[in-house]
């Protein structure tokens, strides 16, 4: 499904690469974390495959579906069934959450040439989800994101994407800032979402958000490079052992 | 000896003065009235156009920015302009004054409700003016008003219905529609009026509209004045104000249309106790220059005024906001807080803020602010992040940015009603 060949990237502003050939395949079905030390190019990784304009391609492809994501702008990425959990979701002041999700969910549907959902339809929908999430249904006619606990705010993110049903769901460090049981409702919540035909990238630190999403395969990101694959026993490897180990070892 | 050399006017000037000439046999009024109009052209021929000379007029050059051609409009026939009016939407349900091109239609109006009382005259406070170049926007008036709208709301009376003076101009390129309305809310009274502007895009045309609201001791006045003129409209409007004792005033300004607008807001706070709540939102795309300013005196002792205005300017859009706050020795405990927020969404539109206080009272609460961004990028990402097209998440900003403003409005189908004009002005322009 997304297929990621000798990808170079750096930062438009000042030129800094952060990504140097990396190199990675994800299949449908498959879930698939990716961990790393900080400032090994996880973050950017998941804003290039998501479309942010600060970053620069300046070698290799992504190929997404059989097409070439990188043709693609945010929106359409988005609408083509690519789904980025901010690790920090903005606060937008003066957008109704409501408003928001109706408008994503129709623009989606829109692009993809079906019928825009009518108010009825998409109030169920919402109400199914959020309580899905345990989020109250009230704190939705508030502004995108204001006001709302780091907890609730990741769980803002899975809610809108068990409605979007995206295709390629990239997780980008979900658990930074969330208590025990937040951590166990949003894992519930991705778990829910998975499906022979929806691939699901995990992006994180810790080994304690893989209790939770038991992953296909876990890849370590060295340097902007994938410096190791392996299954999700590696993941407790690199708990037990720590990056500089296994680096130093791939290195 | 003294030899005066006569300036050399320019083509706007020009085509005023013999717009004029061209329509004094049938301007109504005889005698004082004809006095006053001859004196405002000469004012006119000698003073010329405002330029950035004068302080009033600093952005806004009106010798370069005025169009020329005009002429005066004189009554149209009720049926042809009544059914060319009949292409413009009501904004919403009101009591409906009807105005064509500076010309009241009693005829045509809705019934009016007890306590409301509207005669068709221009007289009341006509004549008044200094002449002087910074008031020009009262001198043209004075040459070329043909009709007014006075209107007053009986003492305790609470009108519930919406009262709308609806203009629209119907009439040939250059025409000038000049109307001077005089509106009292007599004490203890509550009315909420409507005014509104509205003409053909690609037709250059003047508005000029002088309007006197007095609002007596107790009474309150919701007013709003939602301009949608045509996109080479020209604008000269000016809006004064006079608030008795513990009188309230609720002004919203939506200016969407026009290519040249000046409007002037001067407000008289002359009774204990008043409070003074402007707002506005300031639409300005294409190459419109959109210039709103205005004058606040406070007379009296405690006070109150809020200033605050959205504008978006986009395109080669030049808007303009100069505020001015005058606290007199006696208005002690005075609380003004003005406030000009602007997105600025192009690379050739520009936005001038003036804030200005005089104060010269030593207990008194006076803040001003103005601040200009384009808008938020990781706001935008995250929206199209989600799906939604750029334009479409450009306007939902663009929306939740000038809604904080209209929402503040206590009538829930005048928010929706400026909401939809707002989303069709941002359909063409962002």
């Amino acid at each position: 499904m997304l297929e990621i060949k000798n990808l170079h990237v750096r930062i438009e502003e000042d030129g800094t690469e952060i990504i140097n050939g990396l190199n990675l395949s994800v299949k449908a079905g498959e879930v698939a974390a990716i961990m790393g030390p900080n400032g090994s190019g996880k973050s950017t990784l998941s804003y290039v495959l998501s479309g942010k304009e600060d970053y620069e391609v300046t070698e290799g492809s992504i190929t997404y579906d059989g097409e070439d994501l990188l043709e693609m702008d945010v929106s359409e990425r988005a609408a083509a069934g690519v789904f980025l959990a901010f690790q920090y979701p903005v606060e937008i002041p003066g957008v109704p959450t409501l408003t928001f999700l109706k408008e994503a969910m129709n623009a989606q549907r829109k692009q993809r040439g079906e019928e825009e959902l009518t108010t009825p339809d998409f109030i169920k929908r919402v109400r199914a989800a959020a309580a899905d999430l345990k989020i109250d249904f009230n704190m939705l006619k508030r502004p995108v994101n204001v006001g709302f606990s780091g907890g609730e705010k990741k769980r803002a993110e899975i809610l809108q994407m068990s409605l979007l049903e995206p295709r390629l769901c990239v997780l980008d460090e979900t658990d930074s800032g969330l208590d025990i049981d937040a951590l166990k409702v949003v894992s519930d919540g991705v778990n829910l979402l998975r499906d022979p035909s929806r691939a699901v990238i995990v992006i994180t630190h810790y080994q304690r958000l893989l209790d939770h999403i038991v992953p296909d395969t876990v890849h370590v990101l060295s340097k902007g490079q994938i410096v190791k694959s392996g299954d999700k026993s590696l993941a407790l490897e690199l708990e037990e052992k720590g990056y500089a180990d296994i680096i130093g070892a791939a290195a | 000896m003294t030899a005066q050399t006569p300036r050399i006017l320019t083509d706007a000037e020009t085509s005023l003065v013999d717009a004029y000439a061209g329509a004094s046999g049938w301007l109504p009024g005889e005698g004082v009235v004809k006095g006053a109009r001859q004196l405002a052209v000469e004012a006119l021929k000698n003073n010329g156009l405002p330029t950035r000379k004068v302080e009033a007029f600093h952005y806004t050059d009106l010798r370069a920015l005025l169009a020329k051609g005009f002429r005066a409009s004189p009554r149209p026939d009720a049926t042809a302009a009544a059914e060319r009016a009949s292409n413009y939407s009501r904004l919403m349900n009101a009591v409906r004054l009807p105005v064509m091109d500076g010309h009241y239609f009693a005829d045509l109006a809705d019934d009016l409700p007890s306590g409301l009382t509207v005669m068709p005259s221009f007289l009341e406070g006509f004549g008044s003016g200094t002449g002087e170049t910074a008031d020009v926007v009262d001198t043209i008036n004075t040459a070329f008003v043909t009709d007014g709208l006075n209107i007053s709301v009986a003492a305790d009376a609470k009108i519930d219905a919406l009262i709308g003076i609806a203009n629209t101009f119907a009439g040939e390129a250059g025409g000038i529609a000049a109307t001077r309305n005089f509106i009292t809310l007599e004490a203890g009274s509550n009315a909420a009026f409507l005014d509104r502007a509205v003409g053909p895009d690609d037709l250059s045309y003047l508005t000029s509209t002088v309007t006197t609201l007095t609002i007596g001791e107790g009474a309150t006045a919701d007013y709003v004045i939602a301009q949608e003129e045509g996109d080479a409209a020209q604008r000269l409007a000016r809006f004064n104000v006079s608030l008795g004792k513990d009188a309230t005033l609720n002004l919203f300004i939506l200016n969407a249309g026009g290519s040249m607008v000046r409007q002037e807001i001067n407000f008289d706070v002359e009774g204990e106790g008043a409070e003074l709540n402007i707002s506005g939102v300031n639409l300005i795309g294409g190459k419109a220059h959109i210039d709103v300013t205005s004058r606040i005196t406070h007379h009296v002792p405690q006070t109150n005024a809020t200033e605050t205005f959205r504008n978006v300017a986009t395109g080669a859009g030049q808007g303009v906001f100069q505020g001015q706050i005058n606290v007199a020795q006696p208005a002690q405990l005075t609380d003004a807080r003005m406030a000009c927020n602007t997105l600025l969404l192009s690379d050739d539109c520009d936005f001038s803020a003036k804030p200005e206080l005089e104060i010269f009272a030593d207990d008194v609460q006076c803040a001003h602010g103005a601040t200009v961004t384009d808008l938020e990028d990781s706001y935008l990402f995250y929206l199209m992040a989600r799906g939604i097209p750029e334009s479409t998440a450009r306007r939902m900003l663009i929306r939740a940015f000038v809604a904080e403003v209209v929402e503040e409005l206590e009538n829930e189908a005048l928010i929706e009603a400026l909401e939809g004009r707002i989303d069709a002005w941002m359909e063409r322009h962002v």
